[in-house]
């Protein structure tokens, strides 16, 4: 069952068409890669899906739980609520938090006390706060950052703060995960390390991940199926097998060596 | 009828006074990214300045009103070098503070040196002091004075920004610090020249006003600063021309209020404008809006 | 068996005991005298109008340059109750209804402004509390420019210190709640924490409106303990001592907050000995300040109260050996 269906999405930016009447559709449990060249208009359409952006035109059908939902134009936390978390092409991580309070603001939204009981810290506080406290380190600890917890995001090195904004966006609790460049300015080691990582996030939290990615031995390695995107149009989409030897791929990657970029 | 024409007349002298000290704003904002709270100070030093030429030396109106725009545009190159300068990779509430801090400074020191009291202008002698009527319509020779000199700066200004190297480098800077740092653009010193400029513009606006209204004190330059500021973000700061328009907008707003409605409201009213303009095109009249990329 | 002064509650409760028993000794025998006494509702005042501009400035990050104009609502609205209804319970009511009437100022001004960003905010803040400040020099009910004057005194130093702690308690536990924190993820980053499905605009206007809310607060002890009020004394200028002092104890720092509103007072009660020269030292101080420490006083850091837990530990191994 689609996941997420995006049907003819439109987004100018006065005279620029940065996304252009694009449709596409992910599937429960996939695990798809969304690949172009520089200026295509890929962290556009993550925009688009997760209403940092208002499209120009077009639908996006959300669903989870086997609630079927239009999410094209709504805000940012609404869909956010809805279940679709992202990561950013540049880090926009809480850099003067601690690690483990950028995880927790996250979990804001299952959080159920209200003003009053915040301000006077009336036992709800306590047990609220509590358990939020535990699901926090047990996040962290899975994603093996808990050893870290009281440092500063913007201390943290590099791979690291790429892996907090992923853990951030899992604390959310979301079906749908969207990366963006997850493994940019990665050494070879790092790559390998997080390509790993996010295979096995998707299992242990049964995610649909879509992830945006300029490496391509990660790319061809971990995505069952893959999106082009060209000038803001869908050129074609298909398995890393078909991609690789697909003319239109290769002259929109013109100068680029697909098999090794 | 009449009474309308009077209106947009005074409204127009008015206006061209906040023109002026708008478009120090407007300048140094689009450089630095400050709003110089100094800088309605600057244009109460500029009428102190004038005064004490025409008072104390006994000079005529051109030659105070020239020696108040020097003496400005080099108390906003100090203020920049002392105050500004060291704060560059502050945060700008830091700077802003500071400031706050400046114009405190230039407000105390002057009623230290001058007192608290008010002080008349001397009147103006000969064709300077002249009005002329037509039919129930009174225009003054003050007036005619503000708007053409005014006018005159303005298209000095555009001058300068528009043809000049310094303009250019201006605008560089304004537009990209870093970038214009690697064309190899002396950015200190450009800023040093915006500030020069639009202290020496403010400078001006003190003298006309002292001549206009004829009463100067220290605190006077807060309001007019604050409405010179509502009137560069009501043309959308940043940019030249939006300044001048705002100026002569809020002006002639102002006067009406004061004729037709309260004068009691007629702060009110340019403020509650402010607002409205914010909320429904922040980047003002001449604006494009932006949106952070992501 | 566990240090009691380890708890955090003992802590603070024993910190504020102590504050409120030595200060109220220091007035009983006039070591505090009248003249002080003034300063020191000064500082209280001071220390809720800047812990709450913090919370709105210092903490979510929306620079507001009009917090004046909620203080003048909370002391107009508590005068005018006051001296028609000259009771203790005329009090109570006008210090609620001062905080209430500019909380509900503040929604209705923050809800369509504060989606504007930085500099932009500040000036629509101050436009707002600009238009607050003409409206009351033009009200009958006011008195317009001249003010309010014989408003009946009734706050004292017990009224002061549950006011000013009770504001400073509720804006700290504020602050450790889960809403408080996505207050502070806005500052971080605000397209961040909307993507993270914090409701930014939620959480600015609620930092805004407890903002406001304390703001009224302390107009209305001004009102009370100064008995006398006029729409000047609420101006651009009032706005810029706030943001003065919290820049000054650092943003996003409550006790650097308290800290600077008390240093601040003491500098000005000091420098009245030279009227003349008073201001010009103060804005000397503040470029000289900005340009040497431009975090001010404490950054974003606290000062703990874990100088008690010390004390307790002290205790300890004495209890042992006896
Ligand atoms: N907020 C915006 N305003 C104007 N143009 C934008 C904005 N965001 C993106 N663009 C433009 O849209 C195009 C696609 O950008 P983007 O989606 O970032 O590409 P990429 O595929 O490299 O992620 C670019 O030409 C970019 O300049
Ligand atoms: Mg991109």
């Amino acid at each position: 069952m689609a996941i997420l269906e995006v049907n003819k999405l439109t987004k100018s930016f006065g005279g620029l068409t940065a996304v252009s009447n694009v449709s596409m559709a992910l599937e429960e449990g996939e695990l798809v890669g969304l690949i172009g060249p520089n200026g295509a208009g890929k962290t556009t359409l993550f925009n688009l899906l997760t209403g940092v952006y208002t499209p120009t035109s077009g639908t996006i059908t959300f669903t989870r739980n086997g609630v079927k939902r239009e999410i094209q134009g709504l805000k940012p936390y609404t869909i956010c609520e809805a279940g679709i978390a992202r990561t950013f092409q540049n880090i926009r991580l809480f850099k003067d938090l601690t690690v483990f309070d950028n995880v927790r603001i996250a979990m804001h939204k299952n959080v159920k006390y209200r003003l009053l009981s915040s301000v006077f810290h009336l036992p709800s506080y306590s047990r609220e706060e509590k358990r939020l406290k535990e699901e926090t380190m047990e996040l962290l600890s899975i994603v093996k950052l808990d050893h870290k917890k009281d440092e500063y995001a913007k201390n943290l090195p590099y791979g690291e703060q790429r892996k907090l904004e992923i853990a951030r966006a899992l604390a959310t609790n979301p079906a749908l995960l969207l990366l963006d460049e997850p493994a940019a300015g990665m050494n070879p080691a790092e790559t390998a390390e997080l390509t790993e990582f996010i295979s096995w996030i998707r299992e242990r939290f049964k995610l649909t991940i879509l992830l945006i990615e300029h490496d391509m031995s990660l790319v061809m390695k971990i995505c069952e199926r893959i999106y082009v995107l060209d000038y803001g149009m869908m050129i074609t989409n298909g398995t890393p097998e078909e991609i690789r030897t697909n003319k239109r791929v290769i002259e929109a990657y013109l100068g680029e060596d697909v098999n090794n970029a | 009828m009449e009474q309308l024409l009077q209106q947009i007349i005074n409204g127009i002298s008015l206006g061209s006074i906040y023109a002026l000290i708008a478009l120090g704003y407007t300048m140094v904002y689009g450089i630095i990214k400050l709003i110089n709270f100094a800088h309605g100070d600057v244009y109460m030093i500029g009428a102190y300045t004038g005064y004490v030429c025409m008072t104390k030396f006994q000079l005529g109106f051109l030659p105070s009103l020239l020696i108040a725009m020097v003496v400005c545009a080099l108390l906003g190159i100090i203020i920049e070098k002392v105050a500004y300068k060291p704060l560059r990779n502050a945060t700008r509430i830091a700077v802003l503070i500071t400031a706050i801090g400046v114009s405190l400074f230039l407000e105390y020191s002057t009623m230290f040196v001058a007192s608290a009291n008010v002080r008349s202008y001397p009147p103006m002698e000969g064709l300077l002091s002249k009005t002329f009527k037509i039919k129930n319509i009174t225009i003054s020779m003050h007036q005619i004075i503000i708007v053409i000199i005014t006018l005159l700066l303005m298209v000095l200004l555009q001058f300068v920004v528009k043809k000049t190297k310094t303009g250019k480098a201006m605008r560089a800077v304004s537009q990209d610090r870093d970038a214009a740092q690697l064309m190899g653009i002396d950015v200190d010193n450009t800023i040093s020249v915006t500030f020069a400029l639009g202290s020496t513009l403010a400078g001006a606006a003190g003298v006309l006003v002292g001549v206009y209204y004829n009463s100067i004190n220290p605190l006077m330059g807060t309001m007019p600063g604050l409405k010179a500021f509502v009137a560069a973000v009501f043309g959308g700061i940043g940019i030249i021309p939006g300044a001048m328009i705002g100026g002569y907008i809020i002006g002639i707003i102002e006067v009406f209020v004061s004729g037709y409605i309260n004068s009691m409201y007629r702060d009110a009213v340019v403020f509650a404008i402010l607002i409205l303009i914010l909320i429904v095109k922040p980047a003002g009249l001449l604006g494009k809006n932006t949106r952070e990329k992501v | 068996m566990k240090n009691i002064f380890e708890r955090d509650w003992v802590r603070k409760l024993f910190s504020l005991i102590l504050t409120f028993v030595v200060i109220q000794i220091l007035i009983s025998t006039n070591i505090i005298n009248d003249y002080l006494q003034a300063t020191l509702a000064t500082i209280c005042i001071n220390i809720i109008l800047a812990v709450s501009l913090n919370l709105i400035t210092g903490f979510t990050g929306q620079f507001s340059l009009g917090h004046a104009g909620f203080m003048s609502i909370g002391a107009y609205t508590c005068a005018l109750i006051t001296m028609r209804i000259p009771t203790i319970y005329g009090f109570i009511l006008g210090v609620f209804s001062g905080a209430i009437l500019a909380a509900i100022v503040g929604v209705l001004v923050g809800l369509p402004t504060l989606r504007l960003r930085g500099d932009y905010l500040a000036m629509a803040t101050l436009g707002m509390s600009e238009i607050i400040r003409i409206v009351f020099e033009n009200l009958e009910i006011t008195n317009g420019p001249a003010g309010l004057n014989g408003i009946p005194r009734f706050v004292n130093w017990t009224w002061l210190f549950i006011l000013t702690a009770g504001t400073v308690l509720a804006i700290t536990n504020f602050l450790k709640s889960s809403h408080g924190r996505a207050c502070i993820s806005i500052r971080e980053d605000e397209i961040a924490a909307e993507a993270m499905g914090i409701n930014t605009t939620k959480y600015k206007v609620m930092a805004f409106t407890i903002g406001a809310f304390c703001a009224g607060i302390a107009g209305a002890v001004y009102a009370s303990y100064f008995y006398f009020i006029k729409p000047n004394l609420f101006g651009f200028a009032k706005s810029i001592d706030i943001l003065v002092i919290i820049v000054f104890g650092g943003l996003g720092s409550i006790s650097g907050s308290i800290l600077s509103a008390i240093l601040l007072a003491l500098i000005s009660t000091y420098l009245q000995s030279f009227p003349e020269i008073r201001m010009i030292l103060y804005s000397l101080l503040l470029i000289i300040i900005m340009v040497f420490r431009p975090q001010g006083l404490m950054g974003s850091k606290e000062v703990s109260l874990s100088v008690f837990s010390k004390l307790g530990k002290m205790f300890k191994p004495e209890k042992g050996r006896e």
